[in-house]
């Protein structure tokens, strides 16, 4: 979980999709194949080597007006085809934090992030 | 406290209304976001992992009980109903909205708040001692030369755009209770053998990748002097610090590499050229700040009412509350009150909206409507009356935030960490969860005595790891979360780095860990009441260190 | 790259001339901080007024001994983050006194201009023509400011003490 921010040169050895948050409200979202930014990661446009990858991040980075911080994240890929988190950052963020929120209306459940089973992508 | 004129609320309107400008400017794609990352940062406005992060600056840690109040509506209206106090006295909110923020801040400009300069690399929020004004152990109210800093460096046109940012902390008591030797630039106002009051001042302080305590590099400047002595060592930063490498920009760099002689000399040279213009301090510029801090008006009461005791033999958990939480005023009759929020099996310095409300109104039929911050993430008030202690601490007990644990084992120091920040490498809240359920035992933590557990999620160190008693550093170890140990750290008037004690060791493992270390203290102090740090002292980490990597 | 003077867009009277170009007679010129030093003595010699590019890495005070003889001075932000010209320019007005052209030069943008008006710039060379337009507009965005500084705003720490001097309450 090195903090991707600090990435310089790409490097992909394994399936990666590129991750940013949204301008208007920090959203976590996803890089599309067609160009949009969608919240599911199962939309995500996934790609397996670094010239995939230098393309998305070059359509994210040019997209600044609806998503902020691009940064290209590892995905695993279920054997049924869904995408999943491909480390705990990205489950963190797709999740949310791993901890009950003090407040929260509907608290969110504890999670933990050692049984394989995908958590709910947040509402 | 301080009161706003309609300059300072001038000001901080103007604030929101150039950055309701901006943002609409980077919503419609006028401004890229490199162009408005530093303008939303000298906002406070940071990316985190779910959503932008707003930091909200608490002026030295001091907070009348509407500002409270606000705090918690805008936790309701705009968060998820709550906030997070910071070890720089700062709130944060975790869930803001960039496209409602500035509405956000201009609920808070309505009670003077901003998160002007709590971000950026600028001169961030100056702190204090939490019991500035009403403790037995200090000179002057530091806050007055805080607010005046405070202002003089508020949008300064020199030093918005410096090197990486910068930090100042100030405290006139004997204790140090502000942690200023790791400050890029501390202030300690002491008396001299001629009786004179003037400051101590020491730069370079700072922790982080390379960690380092605050040199002296003026024994004894005069009051007169402030001002114009803080903007010679600005403006030395300014010039000198460098800009080619993010991780060696601050100033405690330049000092290192430059030697503290040689830096005061550069700052000399240029305070020389400055320190008779306008910045000066006349007595009528300290009066004038001075004058616009409103203090209680006090009553005369009798010390340790007769009542109190009683009280204390008739209830142990008061009794409990009453050893832990409170805390001699400087006035007899008065109290200082500890609030911890670090409940068991909660995130340290997080108060929900219903507990921010509470302790406001407890604030302003307990303590002249105020509310302290302390940079252990606790909150204070600071003027009760010895008869209202009773009642109060029903009430904090009703909240959630009357547990006595301040300074002992589970009142844990803890940046947000993974679960929240982008810059993290590991999570630090369920280790201090973890640990809390551990040592949930009052009577063992009451043993133990004090012990500052400090917890950083990544070599940042906003939990301040390197001066705790006991310091965590989350590390990412092959995409694994890892621990670093270190023992013997101070924050006090005895600042010190404490030591790695070896190899780091896995999340399942900490909580475990800390049991060991404060089994292995039980075994080795030589008193009951030779305290933690102080064995650490006497034997040094290595007995610590063979207990913990026996079986690991 | 639209200069603004006077809280308006106007001509570059200047000419900046580049490394070893010949130095034209008698128009504004600027000229970059090495040959200024090394030819010096020529240059505040001719006929035509003199300005100097001075880097942000350099003591403002190797220009001392030549202010009196310098119409303008060009100070540089490499980025709009990279702050140190403010500090020149404060140097410059404040502790050295000059009182001629102060230039901003590199990465302007609007939402320094305040901060660079009151470090005592008083020529901007805008990087975009669209907040060129909005100088005085961005300027006037603050109507308190808490330091004493160049641009002769009284601060609101003096303002205070003579309104409590006058009797009036703020």
């Amino acid at each position: 979980m090195t903090s991707p921010l600090e990435q310089k040169k790409i490097k992909v050895t394994g399936p990666v999709v590129v991750t940013a948050n949204r301008a208007g409200d920090g959203a976590v979202v996803y890089r599309r194949a067609d160009g949009g930014w969608s919240n599911e990661l199962d939309a995500a446009a996934v790609v397996t080597d670094a010239a995939g990858a230098q393309r998305l991040m070059t359509g994210a980075l040019g997209d600044d007006r609806h998503a902020v911080g691009p940064y290209i994240a590892p995905v695993k890929l279920a054997p049924g085809g869904q995408v999943r988190p491909g480390n705990l950052r990205e489950l963190i963020r797709r999740g949310g934090p791993t901890i009950e929120l003090p407040a929260a209306p509907r608290a969110m459940p504890k999670r933990d992030y050692r049984i394989a089973e995908p958590v709910h992508s947040q509402a | 406290m301080y009161l706003y004129d309609a300059f300072d609320r001038t000001l901080v309107a103007e604030r929101v209304a150039e950055f309701r400008d901006q943002v609409a400017r980077r919503l419609s794609g006028e401004l890229t976001e490199e162009e408005f990352k530093p303008l939303r940062l000298m906002n406070g406005v940071y990316l985190q992992l779910h959503a932008y992060m707003l930091r909200t600056a608490i002026p030295y840690g001091t907070l009348s009980s509407a500002q409270l109040r606000m705090l918690a509506a805008v936790a309701r209206k705009y968060d998820r109903g709550y906030g997070h106090f910071t070890t720089r006295q700062n709130i944060q909110y975790h869930w803001i909205k960039l496209a409602e923020l500035p509405d956000a801040m201009a609920d808070l400009a309505s009670v003077g708040m901003h998160g002007m300069q709590t971000s950026g690399n600028c001169v961030r929020n100056i702190t204090t001692d939490q019991w500035a004004g009403v403790a037995p152990d200090e000179i002057e109210d530091p806050r007055i030369f805080a607010e005046l800093i405070r202002q003089h460096v508020t949008l300064h046109p020199e030093f918005s755009f410096m090197p990486r940012k910068f930090k100042i902390a100030v405290g006139t008591a004997t204790n140090d209770r502000a942690a200023l030797r790791i400050h890029d630039l501390a202030l300690r106002l002491y008396r001299n053998g001629a009786g004179e009051t003037g400051f101590e001042v020491m730069v370079g302080g700072g922790l982080g990748r390379t960690p380092f305590l605050a040199k002296t590099i003026k024994p004894f400047l005069q009051k007169r002097d402030v001002l114009s002595y803080v903007e010679a060592i600005l403006r030395t930063y300014n010039q000198f610090g460098r800009r080619d490498n993010i991780y060696k920009a601050r100033v405690k760099i330049l000092v290192h590499e430059l030697g503290p002689e040689a830096f005061a000399k550069e700052v000399d040279a240029e305070w020389r050229s400055i320190k008779d213009g306008n910045l000066a301090l006349d007595a009528a510029a300290v009066a004038e700040i001075a004058g616009r801090f409103r203090y209680p008006d006090y009553e005369k009461l009798d010390d340790n009412p007769r009542e109190l005791a009683a009280a204390r033999r008739a209830d142990r958990g008061f009794d409990a509350w009453m050893g832990n939480c409170v805390a001699n005023h400087k006035l007899p009759g008065y109290a200082i009150v500890t609030a911890s929020l670090k409940p068991e099996g909660g995130t340290p310095g997080d108060a929900t909206a219903t507990q921010m409300d509470a302790i406001a109104d407890l604030a302003d039929r307990t303590s002249f409507g105020e509310i302290r911050v302390g940079h252990e993430q606790n909150l204070v008030l600071p003027h009760v009356a010895q008869r209202d202690l009773v009642a109060l601490w029903r009430e904090l007990d009703a909240v959630g935030i009357a547990v006595p644990n301040v300074n002992l084992v589970s009142d844990i120091i803890s940046c947000p960490g993974l679960d929240y920040c982008s810059l993290a490498n590991a999570r630090s809240i369920p280790i201090a969860q973890e640990i809390t359920r551990r040592f949930h035992n009052l009577d063992l933590q009451r043993d133990l005595g004090r012990l500052h557990v400090n917890i950083s999620g990544c070599i940042n160190a906003c939990g301040h790891h390197h001066v705790g008693h006991i310091g965590i550093l989350g590390v990412d170890k092959n995409g694994e979360e890892f621990y670093q140990i270190t023992l013997g750290g101070k924050a006090d008037q005895n600042a010190t780095l404490g030591t790695l004690i070896g190899p780091a060791v896995p999340y399942a493992e900490v909580a475990d860990v800390v049991e060991d270390i404060a089994a292995a203290y039980l075994e080795l102090r030589q008193r009951p009441d030779e305290l933690f740090i102080d064995t650490v002292k006497r034997t040094g980490v290595e007995p610590f260190r063979e207990r913990v990597y026996a079986a690991r | 790259m639209p200069l603004v003077e006077s809280g308006r867009i106007v001509e570059d009277r200047y000419r900046r001339v580049v490394d070893d170009a010949p130095i034209p007679e008698r128009v504004p010129i600027i000229v970059p901080a090495s040959r200024f030093l090394a030819d010096a003595d020529e240059l505040i010699r001719r006929d035509g007024s003199l300005g100097v590019l001075w880097p942000n890495d350099r003591r403002v005070a190797e220009l001392a001994p030549w202010l009196g003889h310098l119409a303008l001075i060009a100070l540089d932000f490499p980025k709009f983050r990279d702050g140190r010209a403010y500090s020149q320019a404060r140097q410059l007005r404040e502790t050295y006194g000059f009182a001629g052209t102060l230039r901003a030069t590199g990465d302007v943008l609007r939402d320094q201009f305040h901060f660079l008006v009151r470090a005592g710039f008083d020529s901007f060379a805008v990087k975009k023509p669209a907040d060129a337009a909005v100088f005085a507009e961005s300027v006037a965005r603050y109507s308190v400011s808490y330091q004493p500084s160049a641009d002769g705003r009284v601060p609101a720490l003096r303002r205070r003490v003579r309104a409590a001097e006058s009797g009036k309450t703020v």
